[in-house]
């Protein structure tokens, strides 16, 4: 940190010619790239257009095919993370590498190459935490920490080893948006002290807001190189998809049909230790309507998803009602034979089993569309079924026969999210519906979704993209703590409402604000 | 490489067969030919082949029902002597019953003595969450001692001269034999078919499928809405019922009447019998004929070479093993060195240790 803000001389880092061949695939195609010390560099793109790659590759994890690194002017080759490490390299995943049960010291411990002293080392977890405005406490358990919190700790352990590049994986696909300002705060305060960043994301408005300079990939390949400051966002998007994003399909006035999931009252304690208690929750979701959960995730949405899909059975049946029946008492399968569909949020191991092919994934939930007869199963049916998802949601797979686990975690969603809608449910409920998808498939998805609207479906969406749930969402509810506040028109709500409930679980001093909302009885007493 | 890993098993037993037999003061060259060259010389050991494999096959196809779900039944030796006790108590009630028909009887009652007593550890799992590992395997060392029990007193031939055995059963009760002058008889037919039916079921069946999903992905059958505890049961089921029937095979055939001990451990053998066949129908009949093999090999090494009765269980274990490590070893790659912890994406993230992914 040793160096001054950006100037036009030697790059920190400079790529030339970088390129990642997959046998199906070309990743990365000639990239060119540049970032100066203390520049803020944006790495936009969809889904698959390479991003991942290419800072895997600045980071040691993947090596190129062909392409030269520079750091600081002299050719480099980066065999590994401790490579990169030793370098001045130091890398923020999207998805934390954090110990649950250990503290924070002990797990920046693990993640040092040359831990040295514990107790200096827990002061100078301190020090570097309080230098960038990052407070975390060295000795708290991680469990105990919020999302935002667990964050910091990677941005800490990073920091410890003083880099001089440091790359952030879609930091704030976790925060609420009251806890994207401080981070901001951070990146530039690191930035002015000449460490460069590395900042991939695909939210226009952040990079807009945040950086210096952009490189937006499409396709494995540079598709432009641009002043975020100054560009429109429809101008970015453009260059991210490659052609004019159709404009926003405002959902029309909803037509109501009957309430086709209603929760009253329901409150369980969590199963688990680090659970949460789900307290009073009401909810209710009529035919052709979709209604939004917004919050961020760990307030108890899990839990709730659990028992609304019947993973997690209730012993009272009154207290959810599904498509006019008490259902409390049933499980997934007889939930789905009313017609519930369902979207889990995670896809590999629960959505989808890992090793299997897509036709035999299609089974998993599918297998009442005419995939099993007479107790034996049709596997031309799985197969046509699952062909039929990949055409139809652009699912990017070798074949209905390719095993789930080979595909890329947005285009799994994509065959998920396509069965569980091609079950023609009367009641859908999807998490995180475009998490990590591209944002031509996102489109599709939402498309989808407000097709089903149109044709009567109920939908709920439990989403921590607001964004997402303003556009497609009829009435939005915000999680928070184990608490769901009334589904709010959105039409009546802004972004900074539901921010301000969604930031009620992380600060207690708001809560008192929050749980007065709460009790507000619009939604206790459905048609 | 899913194949890859048996057969490299099975060489490795062979070679450490090279290094004990001269341990042992054995040539190993006259060794290993008395052990794997010998037994197969002539008509009489190839009947006596697929005659030890038809138990071994019966029950690693009941067994990898289960073990394709996750469901651990250890205890297949147990379930087989129950099914003995079950069906050789029907021999004897039936005794001078001169009917084809009480065989039909005797497998029935075996496999539903099977399977009894694989419901115990059924019961405690999805009731008590008792581990099934632990439950059906002190099971298999109980049941020999109720079969005991029967042979040394309510059950004992009155004409035994107080040899601890039932009576011989009648011939029409016995598998007719196949092959005249060997003991190949047609249990191996019904081991056959509880093969053939085990394929269709594991490979065809949407309950098949949705034992597979159990076993891969436990959180993925409970989205699905696919009873986790009907997996328990259908694995233990499954298993017990093909060990009664194997058990029903020993003593309705080679054995033909109850005494103490009524298996040489193929409960036990099949379980091994049934991972080096990868669980698969073809695979199992291959492995269920090298583990025969095995048995035949101790045999012939203990009569030719005097060698202890133990190196049998040696060698199967040596398979195993092998077979173990060599899946291990498909997947993981040993580093030697100083550990390190390294920082790594959450999807790698594991605690350091001496085996990394080589992926």
């Amino acid at each position: 940190m040793s160096d001054g803000p950006a100037s036009g001389g030697v790059p920190r880092l400079e790529l030339r010619g970088i390129r990642k061949a997959y046998p199906t695939v070309v990743a990365n195609d000639g990239i060119d790239l540049a970032v100066q010390p203390g520049e803020i560099h944006a790495i936009l793109g969809e889904n698959g257009a390479g991003k991942s790659t290419l800072v895997k590759i600045v980071y040691g994890l993947i090596q190129p095919d062909a392409g030269e690194i520079r750091w600081e002017g002299r050719p480099v080759e980066i065999t590994g993370p401790p490579a990169a490490r030793r370098l001045g390299i130091g890398m923020v995943f999207q998805y934390f590498s954090l110990f649950e049960t250990l503290t924070v010291a002990e797990n920046v411990v693990l993640a040092l190459d040359d831990p040295g002293d514990r107790t200096a080392l827990a002061r100078r977890i301190s020090e570097v935490s309080a230098r960038y405005g990052l407070p975390v406490d060295p000795m708290r358990p991680v469990h105990s920490l919020s999302v935002g919190e667990r964050q910091r700790v990677e941005i800490v352990r990073c920091l410890l080893g003083a880099p001089r590049l440091l790359i952030m994986d879609e930091p704030t696909s976790v925060l609420t948006p009251q806890a994207v300002a401080p981070l901001f705060e951070t990146l530039r305060r690191l930035a002015a002290e000449g460490c460069s960043i590395l900042y991939i994301s695909h939210k226009l408005d952040e990079i807009r807001g945040l950086c210096h300079r952009a490189t937006v990939l499409r396709a494995g390949r540079v598709a432009g190189r641009v002043d975020p400051r100054v560009e429109t966002a429809s101008a970015l998007a453009r260059l991210m998809v490659g052609a004019e994003l159709t404009a926003r399909e405002r959902p029309a006035e909803a037509v109501r049909g009957e309430p086709r999931l209603v929760v009253a009252g329901l409150s369980r304690p969590a199963a688990d230790p680090f659970g949460v208690d789900l307290l009073d929750i009401h909810l209710t979701v009529h035919a052709g309507e979709i209604v939004g959960v917004a919050g961020v995730s760990g307030n108890g949405q899990q839990e709730l998803l659990a028992i609304l899909s019947g993973e997690a059975p209730l012993a009272e049946a009154a207290s959810i009602r599904m498509l006019g029946v008490d259902v409390g008492r049933f499980g997934p399968a007889r939930r789905r034979r009313l017609g519930l569909a369902f979207v889990p949020e995670e896809r590999l191991g629960r959505g989808a089993v890992p090793i299997m092919s897509l036709a035999d994934n299609a089974l998993l939930t599918a297998h009442r569309r005419g995939m099993v007869r007479l107790g034996f199963t049709r596997p031309g049916r799985a197969r046509s079924f699952a062909r039929g998802l990949i055409a139809r949601f652009g699912v990017r797979a070798a074949g209905p026969e390719a095993p789930a686990r080979s595909l890329s975690g947005g285009n799994l969603q994509k065959f998920i999210v396509g069965r569980e809608i091609a079950q023609e449910p009367r009641l859908l409920i999807v998490a995180q519906p475009t998490w990590g998808v591209d944002v031509a498939a996102a489109l599709r998805v939402r498309r989808a979704l407000l097709a089903l609207r149109r044709a009567g479906v109920a939908v709920l969406v439990v989403s921590e993209d607001l964004e997402e749930l303003f556009e497609i969402c009829d009435r939005i509810a915000v999680m928070a703590r184990g608490r769901l506040s009334p589904a709010r028109p959105t039409r009546e709500t802004s972004v900074e409402e539901i921010g301000l409930l969604m930031s009620g679980a992380a600060s207690p001093s708001e809560d008192g604000a929050g749980s007065r909302r709460r009790e507000d009885p619009a939604v206790a007493a459905p048609a | 490489m899913a194949l890859a890993s048996p057969v490299a098993a099975a060489l490795a037993t062979g070679a450490v067969g090279l290094v004990v037999f001269p341990l042992l003061g054995r040539s190993p060259l006259a060794a290993l030919h008395a052990f794997f060259v010998a037994p197969l010389a002539t008509r009489n050991g190839l009947a006596e082949l697929v005659l030890k494999a038809s138990p071994l096959m019966t029950i690693a196809t009941g067994l990898a029902v289960g073990f394709r779900a996750s469901v651990w039944n250890i205890g297949a030796e147990g379930q087989l002597v129950v099914g003995a006790i079950c069906g050789g108590g029907l021999a004897l009630y039936f005794e001078g019953a001169e009917t084809r028909w009480v065989l039909v009887l005797m497998l029935m009652a075996g496999a539903l003595g099977g399977m009894a007593w694989a419901a115990i550890p059924a019961l405690l799992r999805t009731w008590g969450h008792a581990s099934e590992i632990l439950v059906s395997l002190m099971l298999a060392y109980v049941a020999p001692l109720l079969l005991s029990y029967l042979v040394h007193g309510p059950w004992r031939d009155p004409q035994g001269y107080n040899f601890p055995q039932s009576k011989l059963f009648d011939d029409a009760f016995l598998f007719p034999i196949l092959v005249p002058g060997t003991r190949l008889n047609a249990s191996v037919l019904l081991a056959l078919a509880v093969v053939g039916l085990g394929w269709l079921v594991m490979g065809r069946s949407f309950l098949g499928y949705q034992m597979r999903v159990t076993g891969l992905a436990e959180a993925a059958a409970r989205y699905a809405g696919f009873p986790t505890a009907r997996a328990v049961w259908v694995g233990l089921l499954a298993g017990g019922a093909a060990a009664g029937l194997a058990g029903v095979g020993e003593v309705a055939g080679p054995i033909g009447q109850l005494t103490p001990s009524v298996s040489p451990g193929y409960g036990f053998a099949a379980i091994i019998v049934a991972f080096v066949g990868r669980l698969s129908a073809p695979g199992i009949v291959l492995a269920s004929l090298l583990m025969s093999w095995l048995y035949l090999g101790g045999e012939s090494a203990q009569i030719r070479l005097a060698l202890p009765s133990a190196i049998t269980g040696l060698f199967q274990g040596l398979l195993l093993s092998f077979l173990l490590a060599g899946d291990v070893l498909v997947s993981y790659r040993v580093r030697l060195g100083r550990v390190r912890a390294a920082h790594r994406p959450a999807a790698e993230a594991r605690p350091a240790g001496v085996c990394q992914v080589d992926a």
